[in-house]
């Protein structure tokens, strides 16, 4: 007997969005099927891992994660650089300065570091601010205009601080990235509000909000599983790419942070598993970016994205 | 093909008798219709409209049990292609391999080792669920007495990893109580494995080289007798094992009746955390089995998380009672702890308050079983409630200190609980695994 393939017949697909310049430039989106389904419908791009990099030395990470960043902490500058040679797609810069509780670091001055980190490598730029809302929306916008013509990500916008957000994208040429807290009505309301301004859907990139493996991932994992079927069946204001800022919700884990003891296993092993799978699980929902934080992450993530990149033998 | 209410009703002997404990045979046809009962309760229903009700009756995946005793694992009667749509109703197997032609003190330490990969997760253990004895010796006798030992080491239940029907003979002669999984029948030996299956009642792996020739050998052993059956594809690329996954699971809701059955996947890569990734995927993504081969906690851990996870009912978040609890010996000078009653919340800071080593008291707060910070931008978690509670738990006379402590992530609440409960508030660490070193520097 032969089996008939089952295949959905789709009535539409996610939108492609075109981040960074020149020949590192990276295309995400496009697909026209569930993740990974070579042979229900086109996959024109595979996903993409960045990784990310602060501008200070973070605090409270294992020794085995700063490690590999040994001698750039302090500099950004070098640091991204470092993400680049280690193969990320994308570097994703976190401004943490910025945040009022801690050195309040104005606006100029984050531009300034967004400015010098871009100016040093190739691959496309995703800047982070410090995710106080009221102060990303004055940060952003200055950011936006530093990095005028280079066509990076920039967020989070949120319903609250979206506007100067995306006026500073609109006017620079730039990306956002939208953050609702996982809820899919909220996603599709912010979408609607940032496109109302003029600035084209296909440069707007979803952050669901997720949460790492066992806090909460499986909210995560079904919202961008409807994220991703809303786009197919023809939900214009769900067929945006989806970010997923993994290393931010991982590496406060108990999981990642335990030492090695007999019940867990070793600390590093575990740790860089739950970066992975985490990571992974959600790909395979429907995310299109993953930002993370260990080469060795991103390395396993990259490998196993060219694996799934293989088309079905039907 | 679900049947109608009425068209079961067509089918039933229509006298109204009531030993079903219906009033009447369409109030039990409706019922039969919605799910709500079972065809065993009416005893005069004849034998052909149980053949007619029974195939359309039947799940569109079968419900197979491996083992026996505590540990039975029941796998399938899954209904839906992604958990939003309803849940996914039987978590995924996860088993380990053992050869058979270890040493046998080896051979025990590693069974020994499976059985300790159980892990406490939000208040419950997560285990692993199967022993794959794998006839790599190629001997009958050496596979019965591998298994042997290893029933009686363990009381998971047991995959019998052999394609030789002598090998599966022998070691049915062993543990066919238990009731194993015999992995697998094939084009070269399915006759052998069905008869024994049938002979012996026990579930049946059925691998097939693609999807059409998977079809093809259930059919045949289908109609040899063997009823309980679990599919290899026989796909061990992780990309290819997506698809198959897919395929059967979609076929399967389709009432293709060949892949009504819950499959079993391997993730075989040398490397732990290509392995690992091997098995996340059919395991978000359909699979009822996933041998894995490897005894190391820190990569079962992750797969047991995952697992939990997925097979979460997305309608019900988990909660624990809103109350006190106590962690170790706790007195009157003990430290008290607020959080929300989810219960994934609540198991992180008990385990926190237990590590750091002083007993403490922990009040939950009624949040509808939601997180601290989902809980306090919802307004389930505010400074009244928390006041409202500490008022009212009776917590105030089991201490005799006015103290209480607030997770970190909260802050803002501090000034405004203070006012209300007349207690001090102390703004703990952001994460609760901070609490150990938070106590040993703010609680003397
Ligand atoms: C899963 C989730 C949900 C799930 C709910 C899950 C649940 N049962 O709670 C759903 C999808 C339903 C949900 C809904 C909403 N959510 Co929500 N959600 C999350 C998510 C992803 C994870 C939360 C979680 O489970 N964390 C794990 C638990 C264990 O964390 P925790 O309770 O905070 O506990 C930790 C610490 O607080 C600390 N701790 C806890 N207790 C104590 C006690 C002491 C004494 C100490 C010292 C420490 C301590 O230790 C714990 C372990 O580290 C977070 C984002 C994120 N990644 O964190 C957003 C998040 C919490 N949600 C958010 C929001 C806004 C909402 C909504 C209000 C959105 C909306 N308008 O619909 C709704 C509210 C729904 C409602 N009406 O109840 C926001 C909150 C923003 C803010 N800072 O105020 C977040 C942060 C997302 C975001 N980035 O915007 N959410
Ligand atoms: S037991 Fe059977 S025959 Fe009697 S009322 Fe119920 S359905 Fe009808």
């Amino acid at each position: 007997m032969t089996v008939a393939i089952a295949k959905e017949r789709w009535a539409s697909r996610c939108l492609e969005t075109v981040l960074g310049t020149g020949p590192r430039q990276v295309k995400v989106g496009g697909d026209a099927t569930l993740p990974f389904l070579h042979f229900e419908g086109e996959i024109p791009n595979p996903p993409v891992v960045a990784l990310e990099v602060f501008d200070a030395p973070p605090q409270e990470w294992p020794e085995f994660l700063t490690g590999a960043y040994e001698g750039v902490l302090s500099d950004p500058v070098a640091w991204a650089k470092r993400c680049q040679d280690y193969g990320a797609d994308l570097v994703a810069l976190r401004l943490t300065r910025t945040h009022p509780d801690g050195e309040n670091a104005s606006p100029e001055e984050a531009a300034r570091v967004a400015a010098a980190v871009a100016e040093a490598v190739e691959v496309p730029l995703i800047v982070l601010g410090c995710g106080v809302e009221e102060k990303d929306a004055a940060v952003l916008p200055e950011v936006a205009s530093a990095l005028s013509g280079r066509n990076c990500l920039l967020g989070c916008a949120t319903q609250e601080n979206y506007k100067s957000i995306v006026a500073g994208c609109i006017a620079n040429g730039h990306a956002v990235i939208a953050s609702s807290p996982l809820d899919i009505n909220l996603a599709k309301q912010l979408n609607i509000l940032i496109t109302e301004m003029n600035l084209e859907p296909n440069r707007i990139v979803i952050d669901p909000s997720i949460g790492a493996l066992g806090y909460g991932i499986e909210y995560a994992y079904s919202i961008i599983e409807r994220v991703r079927t809303g786009a197919l069946m023809g939900d214009k204001m769900l067929s945006m790419p989806v970010i997923l800022l993994v290393g931010q919700e991982v590496w406060k884990t108990k999981e990642a942070k335990t030492p090695d003891t007999a019940e867990w296993g070793e600390h590093k092993k575990r740790a860089i598993l739950w970066e992975v799978t985490t990571a992974v699980s959600l790909i395979h929902a429907g995310g299109h970016i993953a930002v993370v934080r260990h080469p060795e992450s991103l390395q396993y993530i990259k490998e196993h994205i060219a694996k799934m990149m293989q088309p079905q033998k039907y | 093909m679900a049947l109608t209410g009425l068209e079961i009703y067509k089918l039933l002997p229509k006298t109204n008798c009531k030993e079903c404990g219906q009033p009447t045979c369409l109030a039990f046809a409706m019922q039969l219709a919605a799910g709500k009962t079972s065809l065993e309760k009416c005893p005069h229903v004849s034998e052909q409209a149980k053949e007619a009700l029974g195939a359309a009756s039947a799940p569109p995946i079968a419900l197979v049990k491996i083992g026996s005793g505590e540990r039975v694992l029941a796998i399938g009667n899954e209904t839906v292609l992604f958990r939003h749509d309803k849940r996914f109703e039987h978590p995924a197997g996860i088993a380990i391999t053992v050869a058979d032609n270890l040493p046998p003190e080896e051979l025990a330490s590693r069974v020994e080792a499976i059985n300790r990969l159980c892990f406490d997760r939000v208040g419950q253990m997560h285990c692993v669920d199967l022993v794959f004895v794998e006839n790599r010796s190629g001997e009958p006798a050496t596979f019965a007495a591998a298994v042997k030992a290893v029933k009686e080491k363990t009381n998971l239940g047991i995959i019998l990893g052999s394609e030789n029907p002598d090998a599966v003979a022998a070691a049915l002669g062993e543990v066919a109580a238990q009731r194993p999984l015999v992995y697998a029948a094939t084009a070269a030996n399915y006759e052998k494995m069905a008869a024994l299956a049938k002979q012996h009642g026990v579930p049946l792996a059925v691998r097939g080289e693609n999807l059409s020739d998977l079809a093809d050998l259930v059919n045949k052993v289908v109609a040899m007798g063997a009823k309980e059956l679990v599919l290899d594809t026989g796909a061990r690329e992780v990309n290819q094992v997506l698809a198959d996954q897919t395929q059967l699971r979609r076929q399967a809701l389709k009432r293709f009746r060949p892949f009504g059955y819950p499959s079993i996947v391997f993730a075989i890569d040398p490397d732990p955390v290509r392995r690992v990734l091997e098995a996340a995927v059919p395991l978000a993504k359909y699979a009822g089995i996933i041998v894995l081969d490897t005894v190391d906690p820190a990569e079962i851990l992750p797969l047991i998380t995952l697992r939990l996870n997925i097979y979460t009912d997305p309608q019900k978040p988990i909660a624990v009672e809103p109350k006190i609890y106590e962690i170790g010996a706790v007195t009157p000078q003990s430290p008290v702890f607020v959080t929300t009653n989810f219960s994934l919340t609540y198991f992180c800071v008990a385990g926190d308050v237990e590590a750091s080593r002083v007993p403490g008291y922990i009040l939950t707060v009624d949040t509808d079983g939601t997180s601290v910070l989902t809980a306090w931008a919802a307004g389930k978690f505010t400074p009244e409630k928390i006041a409202a509670a500490l008022n009212e738990s009776g917590i105030a006379d089991r201490v005799g200190h006015r103290k209480v402590i607030i997770p970190g992530g909260v802050a803002v609440l501090s000034g405004k609980l203070q006012e209300l409960s007349g207690w001090e508030v102390l703004v703990g660490p952001r994460e609760s695994a901070g609490i150990p070193a938070f106590l040993k520097q703010f609680w003397a």
